[in-house]
């Protein structure tokens, strides 16, 4: 295992989650360190999109700690939450473009709602951001305008507008074409590098994860079952890795949602008897 | 929509609920309830208000000159005591007398003024001297019953002599 | 037996439950909105595109419906005052009708099935697309952002509208009373100015849309803020915009109705 030794940007420690009496996370423990892309991979329903919304506050872990730039998330008051997502940028699963405003207008939003910079700079910057994802000619579309992977790429060029230290992905290649979906992640894996921002993916496509990321945590059923970077994930004999790198139907995620011998159901054990 | 077309409308909606609220206040309704500074209290008795209501408009020849303001009933002598408004442009000697009087057969009632001739004015709190009553239908018309029955059996014993 | 019992209190109380629980986070959430709202009044334009929304394309069927009101008023009216001699009291009739009970209520039951069905449906949508989420992870309070103009635009339309509504409707009065029915155009609207108190019936009538348009406007945003983030959700939330309101409003103007009129 290779660990990037600079200061690790986000780090959870032991975190457990629950939503009432329903275990998301177990103890889940993990780091991502400046200008790393670590990807965060399990079935649906894995507590994945939970972690992403415990480093953005929006949840509070019932124990263990969520730090992000060295300050605990799951402390801090309404007011310091807010100065902290300033740090933090969010590309959502569909984009979440607002659909009342234009391409220019969605990206000039964080500009225009969280600094004073006069209006004409705005200009240049949202110029700035849709030239970096290639999409500068649709600054006058309106998001109904757009392709699915067209709008994920303004939501990145959104997501980036304050220069975010940590970006969030959350199922950034689902419902994407092959070409759409190959330019997202490089795109992802460019602006990680050229802003130096540390970059966690949550998804469950193995094979785009796997040539992009510098890592990658399995999860399952709430815990880190399988850990390591993609040479050492796509030779690991871990039966769950296996099952879903080879994405068999049946594994350790059985195929069966656990019910009452079929058999019974069926009403031929009554018989029998 | 561009900004300018929504401010644009919305100053014309702005413009259409004022006018509105113009057309209801001007030509719709009127100030009928006289400001507090503009007025003066008077109080009548009366033996039966009849149906006499809060916000009865008081007139004067025809002129609508105050509003009764509340009416209760005096629990030593049991009579009605009405409060009313007077518009304090219009001011009524001593022995000015203050009657209930309906409008039409089955109209509205009010309260009618007729002025005296002495010299000193009511002022503020004073009481009319001089009221005259409603007239309640029920007990008109039974009187106008009992006058016919009485009539009547004079008639039928005359015939039968 | 006990079982059975039970049973049928966690039944009956399960919804009463939630009912309460959906309330309590219904005022909460109003402080909220209280709370928020110096952006959504600093920054005036966020709140000038609600009222175009939520007042502006309202304009329409309120003004069409308030003519046709007025005008049916006016017709039915006539045939019972005629009976009594009293054709000449129609304007007093159509003009307290209108500006006491009906220029507010089926203003507002007019407003909640256009603008406050638009309004939830809008807001839930943005949920269920996590456009709120985006917001909040944009570190831009949502409800500053989008619930509390929504809210404001609603409460500012509501009584403009209303007025609209009475003032088309005596409009309608007059059209059918005078127009049609020949009654004197000058004790149509002397007796109507005579009968008609500009306190106690026309500012009451604005109070009352006032209430209405704070009621219409939160149940709106609440539902729509509330929305479970799918289809159904957003659906069963619109529907329960148009539901709720029309029953608060009616309750609401039982209760309003007997605080201002009473003993009068």
């Amino acid at each position: 295992m290779t660990f990037v030794m600079s200061a690790p940007l986000v780090e959870f420690r032991n975190v457990s989650f629950a939503y009432e009496e329903e275990i998301v996370l177990r103890d889940v423990s993990l780091t991502v360190a400046r200008g790393q892309v670590v990807a965060i991979m399990g079935g649906s329903g894995s507590g994945k999109t939970t972690l992403l919304k415990l480093i953005g506050g929006q949840i509070r872990p019932d124990s263990g700690e969520v730090l992000v730039d060295g300050e605990n998330v799951g402390n801090l008051g309404e007011r310091d939450l807010y100065r902290l997502r300033r740090k933090l940028g969010m590309l959502f699963q569909f984009g979440a473009l607002f659909t009342d405003l234009s391409v220019f207008d969605n990206v000039a939003f964080p500009l225009r709602e969280r600094t004073n910079l006069p209006e004409s700079m705005i200009r240049d910057l949202v110029l700035m951001k849709l030239q970096a994802v290639g999409l500068r000619g649709a600054a006058r579309l309106m998001p109904a305008e757009l392709s699915g992977g067209m709008a994920r790429r303004v939501a990145l060029a959104r997501a980036i507008a304050l220069d975010p230290r940590v970006m969030l992905y959350d199922e950034p290649f689902t419902g994407l074409d092959p070409i759409s979906l190959a330019t997202t992640g490089k795109l992802i894996r460019e602006l990680n590098d050229a802003l130096g921002t540390a970059s966690i993916v949550v998804t469950h496509d193995v094979a785009e994860s796997l040539a992009l990321v510098d890592y990658i945590y399995f999860l399952a059923d709430g815990v880190v079952v399988a850990q390591g970077s993609p040479d050492e994930v796509r030779a690991s004999e871990h039966p769950f890795v296996r099952q879903f790198i080879n994405a068999e139907p049946d594994g350790p995620v059985p195929f069966h949602k656990p019910a009452a011998p079929y058999a019974a159901d069926l009403g031929l054990e009554a018989a029998n008897g | 929509m561009k900004r300018g077309m929504i401010d644009f409308w919305v100053g014309l909606f702005a413009v259409a609920g004022a006018a509105a609220l113009l057309f209801l206040a001007l030509k719709v309704s009127s100030q009928s309830t006289l400001a507090v500074n503009q007025s003066y209290e008077l109080v009548a008795n009366f033996d039966n208000i009849g149906g006499l209501k809060v916000r009865a408009p008081i007139k004067s020849a025809g002129v609508v000159v105050g509003r009764v303001n509340a009416i209760e009933l005096d629990p030593q002598r049991y009579v009605a005591r009405v409060h009313m408004a007077m518009d304090a442009r219009y001011q009524y000697s001593r022995d000015s007398s203050a009657e209930i009087l309906t409008s039409g057969l089955l109209g509205e009632q009010y309260i009618g003024i007729t002025p005296g001739a002495d010299d000193k004015m009511l002022k503020s709190g004073d009481t009319f001297k001089i009221t005259s009553s409603a007239i309640v239908l029920e007990q008109l018309i039974s009187r106008f019953l009992f006058s016919k029955a009485e009539g009547g059996n004079k008639d039928s014993t005359e015939a039968g002599k | 037996m006990v079982n059975v019992l039970v049973n049928l209190f966690s039944r009956i109380g399960a919804p009463l439950t939630r009912g309460i629980v959906k309330l309590g986070f219904a005022c909460r959430f109003f402080i909220a909105i209280l709370r928020h709202s110096p952006v959504s009044l600093v920054r005036f334009r966020l709140t000038m595109r609600e009222i175009w929304f939520a007042g502006v394309l309202s304009v329409l069927i309120i003004v069409v419906s308030g003519l046709f009101v007025g005008m049916v008023l006016a017709l039915q009216g006539y045939e019972t005052l005629v009976r009594f001699g009293a054709s000449s009291s129609l304007g007093v009739l159509v003009a307290l009708s209108l500006v006491r009970e009906l220029g507010p209520v089926v203003g507002a039951l007019l407003f909640a099935s256009r603008a406050g069905s638009a309004i939830t449906a809008e807001i839930g949508l943005m949920k269920a697309t996590e456009q709120l989420a985006a917001m909040e992870m944009m570190a831009v309070n949502p409800v500053a952002r989008v619930v509390a103009p929504r809210f404001w635009g609603g409460v500012i339309s509501m009584p403009l509208l209303a007025a609209m509504f009475s003032a088309m409707g005596i409009f309608g009065g007059y059209l059918i009373g005078v127009q049609l029915l020949g009654l004197d155009e000058g004790s149509f609207w002397s007796q109507m100015q005579a009968a008609v108190d500009f306190r106690l019936d026309v500012m009451n009538g604005v109070i009352k849309s006032a209430f209405f348009g704070v009621a219409v406007s939160l149940i709106a945003v609440f539902e729509g803020y509330d929305a479970p983030p799918t289809a159904e959700g957003v659906s069963g939330a619109t529907t329960r915009t148009v539901v709720t309101s029309a029953l608060v409003i009616l309750a609401l103007d039982f209760v309003l109705t007997a605080f201002m009129f009473r003993g009068v």
